[in-house]
């Protein structure tokens, strides 16, 4: 059987074909979500801090079948995480959570019947192989309709110097970058609120969050 | 002629509120499966004719398939802003969540042993290998399955479609893979089942499946699919992956092999996660 043709799509020097995606549908409550997801903030750390928000569709509408997954350096900026997730009760087998000591660095979050999801967890760090880089939260966005997962990245407001040399944020319009950027709400360092607007509507009132294709 | 009953299986427009599920009487009436094919058949054409003139690669489904109706308003408009992986090494998304034997217990990967019964429906395995893009396997990594019973009923209180549940199947499991990136599951057979997507509207039998690689972006939620189904031209969710090659790698092998004497049929699913990682950068790929 003939091989594709030599071109500009040959020229990687990875063999393997990956397995498309398929969207995740309207069922996967029942599988994903697990209690503590939203909580990676080991119990009573006194530096915890809120991100929630917003999921909306074109229409404007609140999307309220997203799965929302956060994954972060940890305090010490490693980038090797912890087990322990979604810990189990070997007895019972039901999930009993994370034992609110390790930082996983991973988050689950189902949006609610309004589209708003609500995350608790430490403020981001930067790798520690780069320290001065912009610390931010990497986020996948998965919903019914939703073909293929979504990257964007939550940034926040106080590094303003360390976003000037992001080398992201830094070639977006004013504009685009603004929506990775967390905003205050309330007392900051506490609280923050990121929308993910999956799309633009068509009256351009909300602005469509920027995505990422890693390559 | 008689309508299927309506479910709450990928409303047309918006989902209603948990709890209400009004009919609006000023819906817009259904594509018929005849339409839905058409448009699909329309997609393809123009999906080979960019990748005659070397356009993208149609390996993954456009987040935008309005075939598939509920994509439309839920897709970016924009293209995605892409990061090289060579020149951002230390990119967060370049390292991953990882699991343990914590996270899971022994049971998990048998969907048939987690009631006090055995379901009902044809006992199968479904077993494969993780790996990545250069072929090394991802090692110690957690795989999460969900799926209907073999009536096409999944357990969860959205799903109103009437087909019986069954007490003894929730249709959830979970596993590391092994060193060689291996998984297993041993469950039944799940049944297709309609939803309104377009009237007439029916799902090939799949089990859904999630993947964590070693890095966040391989992260990949996808579904498996059965030889043989009859079901397949006509729905556009598997047709949304317009390449045929593509397409054919959601489809899991019956491995004659791997089913069990008077136990289970055995199924084969290798998987190839997309996706730089650190592992990449730091080899220069």
């Amino acid at each position: 059987m003939p091989t594709r043709p030599e071109g500009p799509a040959a020229a990687p020097a990875v063999p393997l074909d990956p397995t498309p995606s398929q969207t995740i549908g309207p069922f996967y409550g029942y599988a994903l979500p697990f209690p503590g997801g939203e909580r990676i903030a080991p119990t009573g750390h006194p530096d915890t801090v809120t991100l929630h928000g917003l999921v909306r569709d074109g229409d404007g509408a609140p999307v309220p079948d997203a799965l929302l997954e956060f994954w972060q350096a940890g305090p010490d900026g490693s980038l090797t995480g912890a087990p322990g997730s979604l810990r189990r009760d070997p007895a019972t087998g039901a999930v009993i959570g994370r034992n609110g000591v390790d930082f996983t660095g991973f988050g689950r979050v189902p949006t609610d019947a309004d589209g708003r999801y609500a995350l608790r967890t430490l403020p981001a760090t930067a790798p520690a192989g780069r320290p001065d880089a912009a610390p931010y939260l990497a986020l996948c966005v998965f919903a019914r309709g939703l073909l293929h997962h979504l990257f964007t990245r939550v940034y926040f407001p106080e590094h303003t110097a360390a976003h000037a040399a992001d080398p992201l944020l830094s070639r977006l319009p004013q504009a685009r970058a603004r929506t990775l950027l967390a905003r205050p709400d309330g007392p900051v360092p506490y609280r923050y609120r990121f929308d993910i607007q999956l799309q633009q509507p068509a009256d351009g009132r909300y602005e469509e969050t920027v995505f990422l294709d890693f390559r | 002629m008689e309508r299927h009953p309506r479910t709450e299986r990928e409303p047309m427009t918006h989902p209603a509120p948990l709890g209400a599920v009004p009919v609006s009487p000023t819906a817009p009436p259904l594509a018929t499966q005849a339409a839905i094919s058409r448009e699909i058949a329309a997609l393809r054409a123009a999906a080979d004719a960019d990748g005659a003139a070397g356009g993208p690669d149609p390996g993954q489904p456009a987040r935008d398939y309005p075939p598939y109706r509920s994509s439309t308003p839920r897709h970016p408009r924009q293209p995605p802003v892409a990061i090289d992986a060579l020149a951002d090494p230390e990119a967060v998304e370049l390292s991953g969540p990882v699991f343990g034997v914590t996270d899971v217990t022994a049971l998990d990967a048998d969907l048939t042993r987690q009631h006090t019964g055995e379901p009902l429906g044809e006992r199968i395995t479904v077993t494969g290998r993780v790996l990545d893009r250069t072929g090394r396997p991802v090692r110690g990594q957690l795989v999460e399955i969900w799926q209907a019973n073999a009536s096409g009923r999944y357990a969860h209180q959205r799903d109103q479609h009437p087909a019986p549940l069954d007490p003894h199947f929730t249709g959830v499991g979970r596993c590391l893979t092994d060193d060689d990136g291996r998984y297993a599951f041993t469950t039944v057979k799940p049944g297709a089942y309609p939803w309104r997507n377009h009237d007439n509207a029916w799902r090939p039998a799949h089990i859904h499946f999630s993947f964590f690689g070693s890095a966040f972006t391989q992260r990949l939620v996808t579904q498996m699919y059965f030889p043989g189904d009859p079901l397949f031209p006509y729905d556009p969710i598997l047709a949304s992956v317009t390449d045929p090659a593509a397409r054919a790698r959601l489809v899991a092998v019956y491995d004659h092999g791997l089913s069990r004497p008077e136990h289970s049929l055995g199924y084969r699913w290798d998987v190839v996660l997309d996706g730089p990682s650190a592992t990449w950068t730091e080899e220069g790929r």
